[in-house]
This record gives C-alpha cells, structure tokens and sequence, in this order.
C-alpha cells in the first residue's frame, strides 16, 4: 500500500532526527565528534549511493571529489575570509561540477572500466594537489585551525540559546546537512528522475530504447554524487581543520563505496551503518590485535566475510526482518 | 532394441515458470526419435536436462545407469548435446572447435578422428584454420554436428538444428543425420519445430503440450493422424 | 646515441615487469570477467615467501624462484576456488569488494608476518654490464627480459598447443558451451587464477633487487600494469605485453628526457595513460569492441 510504503521511511526518519538531536547530552566531547565524521561520511555516501545504487555506476574515486570540496572550502577561508558555513554549498557546486564534467567522458565506460578510472583518478589525486602549489598549498597544505572565518573554533558559539564547543557544533552541522541531504535525496530518487536512474542501472539498452536519455542521467546521477561528496569533503576540512594532499588518500575513496556496500544500497538505515563502518573499522580492527599488520588483516577479512554472509548489506538484513516480519503479521493475521 | 536413454517423470523449472512437468519418454539404441511440439512446449528444456544444463528433478537412466546432473558429467557418460544456437565457439577455429569436441576421450590421435569427421563434412578439411565465428550459419550447424561426433557419443542431441537456415540446408543436414543413424547406427534426439521434416526422418516422436507428453507413436501413426497433425504439428 | 639505446633497453627490462604483471590482470579478466585488486598484493607475498626461502633458510635463487612459483599457482588457484568463485554469480560491486578486501588483507598479513621495514634484495643475476653492438647494457636487464619473455613464451605453447590451454581458452570464451563437451569449466578457470598468479610472482621477484622489498613492493607497480593492461586492450594477451613494453620504454624516456615530468611524475604518467585510453579508445590497442548482447 502506497501510504505503507511512504509511511515507514518518514517514521524512521523522525525517529533518527529525534536520537540525532538528543545524543550530544549523553556522550563525552570526544565521542560527539567521532559521531560528527559519521555524519560526514554519511552525507558523503548518500551521494555515492545516488550513483552506484541507482544508476549502478561504480565509482573508486569519490575521495578526489570530497578533496575537491575540502580543498575549495580551505582555499575560500584562507585566502579569501569567507566564512565556513558559506563554503559549504560553493564546495558542493564547485564538487558537482568537476562530477559533472567527468561524468561526460566517463559516458563510455561501464562497470569495471568505470571503477578503474575512477580508482585513476583517486591514486593521481595528492600528486595533482602537489602539483598546482600555487594554489593548494602544495605537500604543507591549507591550515585553518584558529582562524577567524572558522566557527566555534576559539570561542564557543551561541545557537539558539545554547552555548556550543566546537565539537557539538560540528556534530549538528554535519547531521543536519546530513538529514536536509537524505531528504533531497530521497525526493529527487522518487520522482522522474529516480525511475530513470533505476531504468539506467537495470538496463541501458532497454532504457535507451524506451526513450531515457541516458547520457543526461548518468551524467546527472556522477554531477549530483560528487557535489555530495563535495560537501562532506568541506565538512571534513572544517572538522579537521587542516587539508594537505594526504587528508583524501586513496583509502578514503575506498573506504566510503565499501561503506555504501556494507550498508546496502537504499535504505536510510543502511547508509547510516555504512557511515558507522567507515568511520570506526579502523578502530575495531585496532581493538583486535594491535600488532602491526593485524588490524588490515582483520579489515580485510571482514570485508571479505561480509560479501559473503549480508551481500546486500545491512539494509539487506533489514529488509529481510522485515519481510519476515510482515510474514508472521499476515500469518497471525488470517 | 534395449532403451538407451529412459526418462520418467522428469520436471524443470526455469525461477517461478515451471517448464517440465513430468516428461516420460524413452530412445532404444540405434533410434532416431523426435520432440515435436509448440514453441515454449518444453523441447528445448527436455534436452538440457538431460544434458544437465538446466536443474532437474525425476529419474534419468541411460545405459542401464542413472545419468548424474551436470553437463560435464553428461559428457564423459556419452551424450553429445548440440544446442540450440549451435553452441560454436566463434572466437576459435574450425579445428579447435572439433578439436573441444574431443575433450572428453583419452586416445591421442586427434588427427583421425578430424579425418573421420571430415568424410561426412568434406569442407572442413579445407577450412580447418577458419575462425568458426565467420562461417555461414548452415556451415555452423555442420560444424556443431561434426564436433559432436568427435566425442563418439551413444547418444546425439540436437536442438532445433533448423532453426535460421534455409529450407535446402535444412534438407542437407536432415540427410546426413539420417545417413549418421543407417551407416553407424547412431542414436540420436532431435528437437524440432519443423514436424515435417522431423517425422520424415525420425522413426518415433513425441509430441510435447505445456511441459508434458501430449501424444506419442512412430511417425507413420503421427503423420497418418489427420487431427493430430492438425492440432499438434501445424499442417 | 649509446645513451638512448641504454635508456630503451632499460625501460624494456622495466616494461616487462609491467607486462608480467598486466598479462596476469589480463588472464584474470579474460577468464573469469574480474580485476584483481589484489593481483599486486598477491605478487608481493610471493616475493617474500621467496625472500624467506633464500635468506631464512638458505635455498639458492633458483630453487627458491622454482617453488614460490609453484606455491603462487596453489595460492592463486586457491583464492579463487573459496573467496572469487561463491561471489561471481553477484553483481560486479560485491566482487570488486571482495578483492579490495583480499588486498587489504594480503597488505597486512605480509606486513604482520615480516614487519614493515625495507629490505634489500640481491639480484640473481651477476651484476655489471654486457657489451652488444658497442653500447653496455647491465646484464641484469638482459635477464629481467630473457626471463620473462622465457615464461610468456611457456604460456603461450601451453595455450595454443595445448588440450588443456584449449580447455581454458573455451572455458573463458563460452563457458556454458565449454561445459557441454566436457570441460570442467570451474577447475580451468581456478587454473587461470593460479598461472595469474605465478606471473605476479615473477613479476615481483623480478622487481624486487631495485625497487626493495617492503609490504608496499606492488603498489605503485599495480598501477603501471594496469595502464600496461588497459593500453593493450584489458582481454588481450598480446597487448598486456605490448603495452608493458611501450609503457616502460615511454615512461623511461619520458623521465629521463622530458624535464617537466622528471622521475617523481611517473606514476601520475601512468594514470594519465590509464584516463587518456579509457576515455578514447576503451578496448585499448588490440582489443575488440565489446558487442552488447541485448
């Protein structure tokens, strides 16, 4: 039923908004700001999720376009005295553009030619930053730490009554672009648009011949990724507060598609543990074994274990509880 | 004449579409026996799960043995499967391709057999070297019957060898499975659409509805039976 | 002039290292439709079971070159028959997942059995340089090519002329066909994945005497047998070579007399090549449009 359908996603929305909003009064700083990267990581694969799960292009490059946003927010605070927040959304255009253009050429490519260009792009990314010093500060980088354009840095921050540290403001930051993301999201993937995506990924043929320009969304679907990305990339360099050409490594693209798989392509559920999984692999692996070496292998073998057991990720699971579920509902039911 | 291939009660379903639904037939050694029937009746699914391409339920006995699932296994029992579509490895040559028609018999001499073959396909000596996928579809046909002989198999499967080819072709490679079973007796289990040609060459047919055995008889019978040629075989 | 011919030999030596590598990319795809990731990472544990045998335990070069080859070809077959083969029937992400996993724990085994430091590693062969045609080339270049071209050149014979390269060549081409003769299509793709391997192992022991030995070896080496692969035509034998071939003998000329990219823009060179191929002719040099059955 149509209102069944509608019904459960704005539900679960309300609800992590709900946990969302409370949960700063009840962690230590240090943990409120793990909980900020969540979000940033999140913002950062609802829009690869845009891409791989919707049109089902495959992208091991997002890590260059998060830089491309870092590396505009630094470089318009630094030496231009906007102010953070305003970065944001030009980090995002500036992002979504680059996607967009590479999203053109890119037209050619499928599947593992595409995750080979993309994983070109990733690897040749720092070497790139170096290059253009002038620009980007080359191999030292853009420090923001302490200056003025930054929120909340020096002196906490007053919002709505309420005094801030830079921790808990940045968690609010990042979770309400998160939550205002999913939304838009979620509304541009229900419409026209969102249909299309999917005739993309099902079948190119076929959706070429009912008449889906294919090359306006897949260009599209690369555009509205990497502006996402993009903002989590400006994000990530506020939270930093520094960017130099290791801040996006290779890894980082890396990890936020293994994040999108982990979490299962679609639902808000599973993007939010993908972003959960970015953000505290490494920390698990550690817990482990501390032995040099050990924690990759652990990730490793993780990964590895997880494509085996939840294929489609958690959102698979949940979607597999919930079927269940439903089936013992209609069986008391009748 | 002692039953070669027996299938009793055998299903297959392709997901949710159940296509078989209990085929029970049998070939004598020596025979050839046709499959006769509507598209989407099931012929082509019999054969692939006798060959095992396709998941299969109900009893298989060939040679007196059960027939394990799985086409490798198929292979090395004696059955040579020619596909529908021809199964040609186009991006290899003629050689080659009979060459992997072989696979499954130890004896080295490869060269003999290509000689044997070629006497009932003369023109593959000449075009041995040819890319397979550059021969005409007819040729093809050929080609996916000699390599099927390579393996000396008990039993021949063929799917539809008809299909796409000119009337003439058709009647050529009728004519050399006809002459196949007279001068070396083999057996074969020929799927067609083309009833006509089919009973003029096959001793036996089944006639398939819906995943299971409509009508069966020896070819005159079928051929004879006004109202069965008319609701089964389209003329 | 000498110059030249001495930078093109030694970009040939480095070239086939590249194509070594490439030519196991290459196999991997052609059999079983995947890029191994982790093909690097799988080159570099070989390298230092390698290593282990020679200095741990005393073996001399060969023996220990004869037998690492023999344990990759167990490993690479292995990999695929418990980790590859479960997730082929699953979308392409899952099992591009799953090698970036094997990558990422092959990286951290290596680096948890051996530690992380940097090691030298002696060259096999005798060091100092031959005379041909009056220009000294390092003898050492002379045997990185003579061995791999000796190891192609096995591969080769097997697949043409062999039943059982015919059987993987089927197998990889039309596998449903494959299985109705008889070809046990599972086991040759496996044997794919093992001789793969083998040829990251040469390709990493051969590379190893100047680039050391540190769990980080095939890394950047990954990356230039990619370009090789993706240059070639990535389903293409011939051109994995070819483009190993072209791809070091242009990188090396274009580092050493090209001031603007010098020895540090290598890599970005190679990306470059990567990108460039990909956007304009994606089947590369020698390989074929892809016809899209609908």
């Amino acid at each position: 039923m149509k209102l069944g359908r509608t019904l459960v996603p704005v539900v679960s929305f309300v609800v992590l908004a709900v946990v969302v909003a409370v949960v700063p009064s009840f962690v230590s700083e240090f943990r409120a700001q793990q909980l900020a990267y969540v979000g940033i990581y999140l913002v950062a694969i609802i829009g690869l999720n845009v891409l791989t799960g919707y049109t089902g292009q495959i992208s091991l490059g997002h890590g260059a376009f998060m830089a491309v946003g870092g590396y505009t927010t630094a470089i318009l605070m630094a030496d231009h005295g906007v102010k953070d927040i305003w970065t944001i959304p030009l980090a995002g255009l500036v992002a979504g553009t680059a996607g967009f253009l590479f999203g053109i050429p890119a037209l050619r490519l499928s599947g593992l030619y595409l995750a080979l260009a993309t994983f070109a792009i990733a690897v040749s990314m720092p070497a790139v930053i170096k290059r253009f010093e002038g620009f980007t500060g080359g191999g030292t980088g853009i420090n923001l730490f302490g200056i003025p354009e930054l929120t909340a840095s020096l002196t906490p921050v007053e919002i709505f009554g309420r005094s801030m540290a830079f921790n808990d403001w940045l968690y609010y930051l990042s979770w309400s672009i998160a939550l205002v993301g999913y939304v838009v999201a979620w509304l541009l993937l229900r419409g026209r648009s969102g249909r299309a995506f999917r005739a993309v990924r099902d079948s190119e043929t076929a959706a070429q011949s009912s008449g889906v320009s294919l090359a306006r969304y897949k260009t599209l679907a690369f555009g509205v990724s990497a502006a996402y990305a993009g903002v989590a990339g400006s994000l990530f360099a506020i939270a930093t507060t520094y960017v130099n050409p290791d801040t996006f490594p290779v890894a980082l693209s890396i990890l936020l598609l293994v994040g999108v798989v982990v979490g299962g392509l679609g639902s808000l559920a599973g993007l939010v543990a993908g972003a959960v999984f970015i953000q505290f692999l490494p920390s698990w692996s550690q817990e482990v074994s501390k032995s040099p070496g050990a924690p990759s292998v652990v990730s490793g073998a993780l990964l590895i274990a997880l494509m085996f057991v939840l294929p489609m990720g958690v959102a698979g699971l949940v979607e597999r509880l919930r079927l269940l579920t439903r089936r013992i509902y209609d069986r008391s039911g009748s | 004449m002692t039953a070669l291939l027996e299938l009793d009660g055998v299903e297959a379903r392709y997901g949710p579409v159940q296509a078989l639904r209990g085929i029970t037939l049998e070939v004598a050694e020596g025979e050839v026996v046709a499959v006769l029937g509507a598209n989407g009746a099931g012929k082509t699914t019999t054969l692939r799960a006798i060959s095992g391409t396709v998941r299969r339920s109900g009893r298989i006995v060939f040679g007196g043995k059960p027939l394990r699932a799985g086409p490798e296994a198929v292979a090395r029992a004696g059955i040579a499967h020619v596909p529908e579509g021809r199964g040609t490895f186009t991006d290899l040559s003629v050689l080659e391709n009979l060459r992997l028609g072989a696979y499954t018999r130890r004896e080295r001499n490869v060269r003999a057999d290509v000689d044997r073959v070629a006497q009932w396909f003369p023109w593959i000596r000449e075009r041995s070297g040819q890319q397979a996928g550059t021969l005409s579809g007819g040729e093809q046909q050929m080609l996916a019957v000699a390599r099927a002989l390579m393996a000396r198999p008990r039993l021949l499967l063929l799917d539809e060898p008809s299909l796409g080819l000119a009337p003439m072709i058709v009647r050529e490679i009728f004519r050399i499975v006809r002459e196949l079973n007279e001068r070396e007796g083999l057996t074969v289990l020929v799927v067609e659409q083309d009833a006509r040609i089919a009973l003029r060459t096959a001793a036996r047919a089944y006639v398939l509805e819906v995943g299971r055995v409509a009508v069966a008889g020896t070819s005159e019978e079928l051929q004879e039976n006004e109202s069965v040629r008319r609701s089964y075989l389209g003329y | 002039m000498a110059d030249f011919l001495q930078q093109v030999v030694a970009g040939l030596a480095s070239g086939s290292i590249y194509a070594s590598l490439a030519l196991a990319l290459v196999l991997i795809h052609r059999a079983t439709g995947v890029i191994n990731f982790a093909q690097g990472e799988m080159a570099t544990l070989s390298t230092y079971i390698a290593w282990t045998l020679t200095v741990n335990h005393g073996w001399g070069y060969w023996p220990a070159f004869v037998v690492t080859l023999a344990v990759s070809f167990l490993g690479g077959a292995a990999v695929h028959q418990t980790v590859i083969r479960p997730n082929e029937k699953g979308s392409v992400l899952r099992v591009v997942i799953v090698t970036i996993g094997l990558l990422i724990m092959i990286n951290g085994l290596v680096t948890l059995i051996w530690g992380g430091e940097v090691r030298a590693v002696e060259s096999p062969f005798p060091a100092g340089t031959t005379e041909i045609g009056g220009v000294a080339i390092t003898t050492a270049d002379i045997g990185t090519i003579a061995v791999v071209l000796a190891i192609v050149a096995l591969l080769w014979g097997l697949f043409q002329y062999t039943k059982l390269g015919l059987a993987m060549r089927a197998a990889a081409l039309n596998p449903a066909e494959a299985r109705l003769v008889g070809v046990r299509v599972t086991w040759m793709l496996s044997l794919g994945w093992g001789l793969a391997a083998v040829l990251g192992a040469v390709a990493g022991m051969l590379a190893a005497p100047s680039v050391f030995l540190d769990p980080n070896l095939m890394a950047a080496l990954l990356i230039y047998a990619f370009a090789a692969a993706v240059l070639g035509g990535i389903d293409s034998p011939i051109g994995a070579v070819v483009g190993g071939l072209t791809l070091g003998v242009g990188l090396n000329l274009i580092g050493t007399y090209v001031d603007f990219v010098g020895a540090d823009l290598r890599l970005p060179v190679a990306l470059l090549v990567i990108l460039v191929v990909l956007l304009v002719k994606p089947t590369g040099i020698f390989g074929k449009q892809e016809v899209r059955r609908v």
